[in-house]
Formats: C-alpha cells, structure tokens, sequence
C-alpha cells in the first residue's frame, strides 16, 4: 500500500498551502479518522474552469497523497468534469489496492472538492 | 500487591480456549491486541449461546410453559451471577443492558433529567470516553447544568487537587472512568466516592475497561452507579450492566417504557415493575445475559488476579520495548502503573498508516480517537494507535507487535 509515490506525496505534498485571490474554498472531514482538508479554488474569467488549486489539511498518507494527486490533476478541468468524477476515478488516481476501511481516506478530497463546487454554484 | 502471589497464568491452555486465536491473517498468525475495544468470546460461552437457542430459548416471564420457565430461571440467574462478580447486593442493584453506554444513558436519563437543573453541576474527567462526555454534556444542556473536568496531569493522572475543589456542593454527580481507555490510568473511584459523598453528590463510575481485567466491589468503591460491557470481558456484544445502589433504584425512574417492566397498567396510568425488570423493557437480549454470566465463571475459574498480574507484565514489556525509541510516544503513566494497554504514535505517521501496516503483519491495534476526541485534544494527537492485552496475549506477540512498529518506523522516518 505504501508504494514511494504515496510516501512521496505525502511527505511532500504539491499544491500545498492557501490561495489568494480565491473563488471559493472548501473544508471536508472524514470523520471515522479525523481526516480533515481544506480545498481553495480559482476559476477562469469564463467561471467554469478551475485556474489554480491549492490544498492545506492533516490526515494519513492516504488522505494527503490522494489530495496531492487530485489537485495536479485539477487545472485546466472544468467544474463539470470534476462533478462527474466518481470514486473509482479517485481510487484510480492513488493507483494502489486499499482495504475497504481504507476507501474513505481515498476518496475524501475529491469529495471536498465536490462539496465545495456544489456550495459555490448554489451561491451564485 | 496481592497479584504477586498467585500462580502465573497458562497463557497456552488458555488460548487453546478461543476457537479464533487459530485463524490466520493472510498465512499470518493472527496477533489479536484490540481487546480494549472487544475481547475475543471463549468456546463455552459460544457454547451457552448455542444452549439457549437449541434447547430452551423462550421468553422470559411471559408464559407458565416449561421452556419459559427454564429461560427465566436462567436469566434471573444470569443477574444474580453478575452482581456477585462485581460484589453487588443481588439481582435488584443489576439491570442489563446493551453495553456501557446504554447503562450510562439510562442512569443520565432516568435519574439526571429529573433531577439535575440550572446551578447543578456534573463533574467529569478530561479522561472520559465519549459514553459518558457526550451524554452529560447533552443531559446538562436540557437541564441547564454545568459540565466541569477534573484536568489530567503531565503523566497522565487526574489532578486530585484539581478534583477536590471542583467537586463543590452544587456537584450532583461525579461521573469518572475508572480506568481510561486511552492513558491506562487506573483511577482512585473510591477516594474520589468519598470527595462526592462528602457533598452529597452521587458517583457514576464508568467500568468498562476495569470489571474485565481485576476483581471489583462496588460496594468497597461506595459507587452509586456502576457500568460495564460483557462483550469486552469474554462475553457476548450486546450485553451489559447497569449496577445502582437499591436505594437508589428504587427511587429512581424508569428510562425505556413498554412491556416487563410495568405492575399493572390502565389506559390512564402505569405502575413499574419491581428491581431490576423496571429497567428491562421489552424483551431483552436472553441469550447474551446468560452467556455473559458464563463469561464471568470462565473469568473466575482462571481468576482475575491471574488474568491481572498477566496483563500488567505484558504490558509493562510493551511498554519499555515501543519507548526504547524516541520516535515513539507513549500516553499515559509508567509501563508499572498502568491497566493492560498502550496508546502510541511514532513521529511522522498517522495512526491510521500505522495500524495499516500492523494489519500487514497481521497485528490487530486500533487506531483512532478511542471515542475520547477532548482528551486527544488534551493529548496534542488527532489519533493514535493502541494495543490492548488481555489473557490470552503472549510476550510473542509483543514482540510482534514491536517489530511492526519497527518496519513502520523505518518507512515514515
């Protein structure tokens, strides 16, 4: 499970600090470990594409490097892409075999995000 | 201490007890040391599960038939056993219950929602389990008392003096874990009975982690309530005790309505059934109590102060082997002074990687707040590991546990 990649980003996660200006910035729990993450967004000037990605939190190599990975990933995509992520897209992404204790860890930032955009677009 | 003169424990023919100590993990011997959060369950109390359904499950005080009968006298038995492994006047000062937690919510509920009002005050420990934090902490703000925590010292102890002037005559009840399930710590109940009684307060102690691993008298203790769970001390989940002195119990109102536990009832009013039925509505888990009061024969036939003196050399080996090394953090008091367990972290690694790696070497730990988020707070960790002893735990599996421990640190360095 804790292949150097995982072990990489977690200790040396990308992406890692506070945003500014921001779009909108979200925090999420997993509450089973005390996972916690804390997503800031930036959109394009067409409101739909996410132009910078920062993330802050505390959690377990799992979490930490699943959020690393995923705010690579996030750049460039637009809002609805992220929306249509699902948790085989973030278990894909960690590339590792978890036990099923173990899912929520992986699949907390995504799900972040995604509370995060939803919050974002019923305010606007 | 009495424990050093008896015979030490069997730990080979006790594990030749538990049918599950011979399954693998993976090709891996299983190394079980998560018997603070539930311990593994004996063959002959598997076995007097199995009795009741294949020869006379019925329920209990309902029918005039055989089988009820039989089921009755058993149950009513069951209560009888309990009280006496505790030290309890008799089947009235027992009523059964889910686990700790529902005998916690029964005494907040009957009692302190009836009595306790604005100016009144509970006071708790920084060591307490959720069962009893969350419950208070709720009970006070319907009733607008104060909740008030005995603080814990460097080494993990309550700050007795800190106790002595929190515990005022507006104190209605202390509420303490006897010993934490985190830190270990073994609390002083019974002078901390004396302090509340001194102020005319009532004592909950919270038995959970205590009735499993050395004899109890609550009678000694001069507790007014008492409460632990059967399913860590070799009996059945879903089981459990509330202990309450009589007097008490039979002031006290009911918490769960419903059918056993009334006299008589018209469509305008209801009387309650006498000690303990008062506290057993419905129809309880029959099985589970008379399995439970097995448990407490096996417990007795080995002996508590064997299973006692087992656990505090394990644990003491545990303890000195994980604090060898700087980048591990022990809570709690010295490795002498502590009840079977270890909570730990090793710098740079959550306690969740930990325990997943102690998975791969087929060590079961628990990982996690152990339902006391304030006092990991108190702690400065969101989390940690721990490993909890019971009888059956070898000073092989420590060594095991060890060198996990080893490989996970190697791989967070």
């Amino acid at each position: 499970m804790y292949q150097e990649v995982i072990l990489d980003h977690y200790r040396n996660p990308r992406r890692w600090g506070r945003l500014s200006p921001v779009t909108f910035s979200h925090t999420g729990e997993n509450t089973s470990c005390g996972d916690e993450l804390t997503f800031d967004l930036r959109l394009a000037e067409d409101g739909e594409t996410i132009e910078e990605v920062t993330f802050t939190g505390e959690g377990c190599a799992i979490s930490i490097a699943s959020a690393s990975l995923l705010a690579e990933e996030l750049p460039g995509m637009t809002l609805s892409e992220v929306r249509d992520l699902d948790r085989e897209d973030a278990l894909d992404l960690l590339g590792i075999e978890l036990t099923p204790m173990r899912v929520p860890c992986a699949v907390l930032a995504e799900k972040v995000v995604q509370d995060g955009i939803e919050s974002h677009e019923e305010g606007t | 201490m009495a424990t050093q003169d008896v015979d030490p424990l069997d730990v080979e023919r006790v594990r030749a007890d538990f049918p599950i100590l011979e399954r693998d993990i993976d090709g891996q011997p299983l190394v079980y040391l998560d018997n603070a959060a539930t311990s593994q369950t004996p063959e002959r109390v598997i076995d007097a599960i199995s009795e009741y359904y294949r020869s006379y499950n019925a329920n209990v005080h309902r029918g005039i038939h055989q089988l009820s009968q039989e089921s009755s006298i058993a149950y009513e038995d069951a209560h009888d056993r309990i009280a006496e492994f505790i030290g309890a006047d008799g089947r009235e000062e027992i009523a059964f219950t889910l686990n700790t937690t529902q005998a916690m919510n029964t005494v907040a509920y009957a009692w302190g929602l009836n009595e306790l009002g604005p100016g009144d005050e509970v006071v708790l420990t920084e060591m307490e389990h959720h069962a009893s934090l969350v419950t208070w902490q709720q009970i006070a703000k319907r009733t607008g008392a104060d909740c008030k925590y005995i603080p814990i010292t460097d080494d993990g102890y309550l700050d007795m003096e800190a106790a002595a002037e929190l515990i005022t005559d507006d104190t209605q009840m202390v509420s303490v874990v006897h010993v934490s399930n985190t830190l270990g710590t073994i609390n002083p109940v019974a002078e901390l009975a004396d302090i509340a009684h001194d102020h005319d307060a009532y004592i909950y102690v919270d038995g959970a982690q205590s009735v499993p691993h050395k004899p109890i008298d609550v009678k000694a203790m001069d507790c007014d309530f008492f409460a632990f769970s059967g399913h860590k001390m070799c009996g059945p989940t879903g089981t459990g005790a509330m202990y309450g002195k009589r007097h008490i119990l039979e002031e006290m109102q009911p918490y769960l309505y419903g059918g056993e536990m009334i006299l008589k009832v018209d469509f305008d009013e209801a009387s309650w059934n006498e000690l303990p039925w008062k506290f057993e509505a419905g129809t309880q888990n029959i099985a589970g109590g008379i399995a439970l009061a097995e448990a407490c024969d096996y417990l007795d036939d080995i002996g508590l102060e064997r299973i006692q003196r087992h656990e505090q050399q394990l644990t003491e080996y545990a303890y000195d082997r994980l604090t060898e090394h700087e980048d591990v953090e022990v809570y709690g008091p010295p490795g002498d002074d502590r009840a079977g367990l270890v909570a730990f972290n090793i710098a740079g690694a959550h306690a969740h990687d930990l325990s997943s790696i102690l998975n791969d070497f087929a060590v079961a730990v628990r990982a996690g707040d152990h339902c006391t988020q304030p006092l990991h707070d108190v702690l400065g960790a969101s989390a940690s590991a721990r490993a909890s002893f019971y009888l059956y735990n070898t000073r092989e599996e420590v060594d095991m546990l060890v060198e996990a421990v080893d490989e996970a640190r190697q791989l967070f360095a």
